[in-house]
């Protein structure tokens, strides 16, 4: 009774959909970060930004800095100002310094977010202490470099950027070489 | 009853159960399955229920009283986790064993071995969660929803038997899906068309593929999970480039769907008793049909309006919002359908059509609420709540528990062949309806005041509603202890049951033997035309 075709036919394209949306479940993944990417959404930045712009000096947006130490991250993170007014199309630079007061060598990795996260395609970085990792010896304090790109596109309403950092504590994954602390880069 | 003709093992006639408890074990019988899941589902619902009961203890008043705000949290997640995967799904899925091949004319489901297996899954399973209470660091404390990083990075140890419990659930699931649409696509009696077959089973095989769609995205979550915990890799962990509103999708595109899993088996059951009680046909069985297949294609692009708040962006977000709104209209077909059914039927009000019409006012007034939280700007206000607890318990309390109820007195002189007690019946209906609104109705007045969920203390202004909604909480949970007796007593004895005790109903089940013989349909039955749906007329 069990073993006629059409019902072999049927399971069989029934275990197949599940292994098809098993697989669906993970390729959300990629897709979500393409989405992501493409609306600019999730104020998740692009990588290292290669081109150049023409300054706008008839517009200024005002450019506010945040550090933020992800939960068991004891390392001091900051930027040295609060905040920049930069003319769209300019390139600008901000130092953020930290430092790490333990008695080990530790690895961190800081990952950047935009608000309004709409705003996120317009900010370009073209060079980012969050393209790498920073292994700083105990004590060890660093100033790193953050230069960024305000779109000329930027919509007309923004007129508020911020630039968030999350400082994570990645040592466990990356245990800290001998070499010496990349700065920036 | 014929001979057994394709079993000619055995003489002349269906032998019954093998004896002593190896029987339930080993059983591929779809009527002992269908026991075996519904007393397990009932066991889940007192477990789940007494989850319950710690949570209202403690918000009886404010301040910490009775347990620690940890422990708290455990009971919040395992109370979800319980009755939605426990008590709820697997109901529906024993409903579905019992009733699917009776109501088809089919002599078994289409895999009974595979049967077996996608039930004893699930003790293995709950097993295993329920023990990761007793474990050090305790049990999973995240809620039922887990997001991440709760539940990877800041999870208690006991976590990675939480992610093995759902693998097993989900496995039962998705078995248990594959037998039912098989059954239903391959079983069927001669003459048993596809817009012939009651809605039960309509219901249940579109539930069948959703589940079959989802269930599998859930498995692949948990995964995910588990790789974040214990292998290295960062899907929902910022750290290394992951991102936890990752996790809010993957677990939303489960998670909606999820929830027409736990009522459109009910929307089908309601759908038989209240044309039944009601002595005239489903008013537009072609409509039910479509406005069923539309909730369920539609659920699965509504998932972000959980996520209003994540920061979607403003398209993201009126999308979610309309498409959300859309599906009130199928659901307003049905409820339109099932009052133009009672519309001047000869309506009586024996238990199973007190718990469907309970259902249906009761249902609405969740989906009313739900259409409230669809509302993207309002929402803002709303998430994280009171008012979505209210919401969600109006949808699965008299939605998919009355449903199941309901299921259960209509089909018990089926089971049993015993009628149940009228008198006890209903008052446990009224003592139901009664608990039910009064735990949950003054939930949603404390929420829209901003009494967060999931908090085992709260502001001293919220502190009566909270008392009143505990005093519902104890009288609905302590009256599923009288249920269990009103069955227990049905079992035992009572009025013996005619093949068909109510004269309104219709469908196959109703034309073999109460109790159901171990064995029915062997040979297939002849399709009489009174069998068939009146639906043309309507």
């Amino acid at each position: 009774m069990n073993s006629s075709r059409p019902l072999r036919r049927l399971v069989s394209r029934l275990l197949l959909l599940v292994v098809l949306m098993f697989a669906f479940g993970f390729a959300l993944v990629p897709l979500y970060t393409v989405m992501c990417k493409a609306f600019g959404i999730n104020g998740k930045t692009g990588d290292q930004y290669q081109g150049s712009q023409v300054i706008d000096e008839s517009r200024k947006v005002r450019v506010q800095f945040l550090s933020t130490n992800s939960a068991d991250m004891v390392w001091g993170f900051y930027p040295k100002a609060q905040e920049l007014d930069v003319h769209p199309g300019a390139v600008n630079q901000m130092l953020f310094v930290a430092q790490n007061p333990t008695d080990k060598p530790m690895t961190a990795q800081a990952v950047p977010s935009i608000s309004p996260g709409t705003a996120a395609v317009y900010f370009h970085k073209t060079e980012c202490f969050c393209f790498t990792q920073q292994v700083l010896q105990p004590g060890e304090r660093i100033e790193m470099p953050v230069r960024f790109i305000v779109d000329r596109a930027l919509p007309e309403d923004v007129k508020h950027l911020t630039l968030a950092y999350t400082l994570f504590d990645i040592t466990a994954r990356q245990p800290p070489t001998v070499h010496v602390a990349k700065n920036g880069g | 009853m014929s001979a057994v003709i394709d079993n000619p093992g055995h003489a002349d006639h269906a032998h019954g159960p093998a004896k002593g408890l190896m029987r339930w074990v080993l059983t591929t019988n779809h009527k002992d399955i269908g026991t075996l899941y519904l007393w397990f589902s009932f066991c889940m619902f007192l477990l789940g229920g007494s989850f319950a009961m710690v949570i209202r203890a403690e918000l009886f008043q404010p301040g910490l009283q009775i347990v620690e705000p940890a422990f708290f949290n455990q009971m919040t997640t395992m109370h979800g986790l319980v009755m939605v995967f426990g008590a709820v799904m697997p109901a529906f899925v024993g409903l579905a064993n019992w009733m699917i091949p009776l109501m088809i004319g089919a002599p078994d489901m289409a895999l009974p071995r595979m049967n077996n297996f996608s039930f004893w899954l699930l003790p293995a399973a709950f097993l295993l969660l329920v023990s990761t209470l007793f474990s050090p660091g305790g049990g999973p404390n995240f809620g039922w929803t887990f997001y991440a990083p709760l539940s990877t990075t800041y999870a208690p140890e006991s976590v990675t038997f939480f992610i093995f419990a759902i693998h097993l659930m989900g496995i039962s699931s998705i078995m248990g899906a594959i037998n039912v649409v098989a059954t239903i696509l391959n079983l069927r009696a001669p003459g048993m068309t596809l817009m012939k077959m009651p809605l039960f089973v309509w219901t249940w095989l579109i539930t069948a593929f959703l589940l079959i769609a989802v269930m599998p995205v859930l498995a692949g979550c948990v995964t995910m999970m588990l790789m974040d915990i214990h292998f290295g890799t960062s899907f929902f962990s910022a750290a290394g480039g992951g991102d936890p509103v990752l996790f809010q999708h993957v677990f939303w595109f489960f998670g909606h769907p999820e929830v027409y899993i736990m009522i459109l088996p009910a929307f089908g059951a309601v759908s038989s008793i209240i044309p039944a009680f009601s002595r005239k046909p489903l008013f537009g069985y072609t409509s039910m049909v479509y406005a069923t297949a539309s909730i369920a294609f539609l659920s699965f692009i509504v998932w972000a309006h959980h996520m209003f708040v994540v920061g979607i962006p403003l398209v993201g977000e009126l999308f979610f919002m309309y498409a959300t709104m859309l599906i009130a209209v199928p659901t307003g077909v049905k409820v339109f359908n099932w009052v133009s059914t009672m519309w001047q039927g000869s309506l009586t009000f024996e238990t199973p059509m007190l718990f469907a019409v309970a259902f249906v006012i009761l249902f609405t007034i969740g989906g009313f609420s739900g259409l409230m939280l669809a509302i993207a700007p309002a929402d803002f206000q709303y998430q994280d709540t009171y008012f979505v607890v209210a919401h969600f318990h109006y949808v699965l309390v008299p939605g998919a528990i009355f449903g199941i109820f309901a299921s259960a007195y209509y089909w018990l002189p089926k089971w049993t062949g015993h009628m149940y007690d009228e008198t006890l019946g209903k008052l446990h209906f009224w003592l139901s309806f009664v608990g039910m609104n009064m735990a949950f109705f003054p939930m949603h007045f404390v929420g829209l005041a901003g009494m967060p969920r999931r908090v085992p203390d709260y502001n001293l202004q919220f502190a009566d509603f909270n008392m009143i909604s505990s005093i519902g909480a104890f009288t609905f949970g302590a009256t599923q202890i009288f249920f269990l007796f009103i069955v227990i007593k049905t079992i035992r004895g009572g009025p013996p049951a005619p093949a068909k005790p109510w004269d309104g109903a219709d469908g196959l089940e109703w034309s073999v033997p109460s109790p159901a013989p171990y064995h029915t349909f062997t040979t297939p039955p002849e399709l009489e035309p009174a069998v068939e749906h009146a639906s043309e007329r309507s």
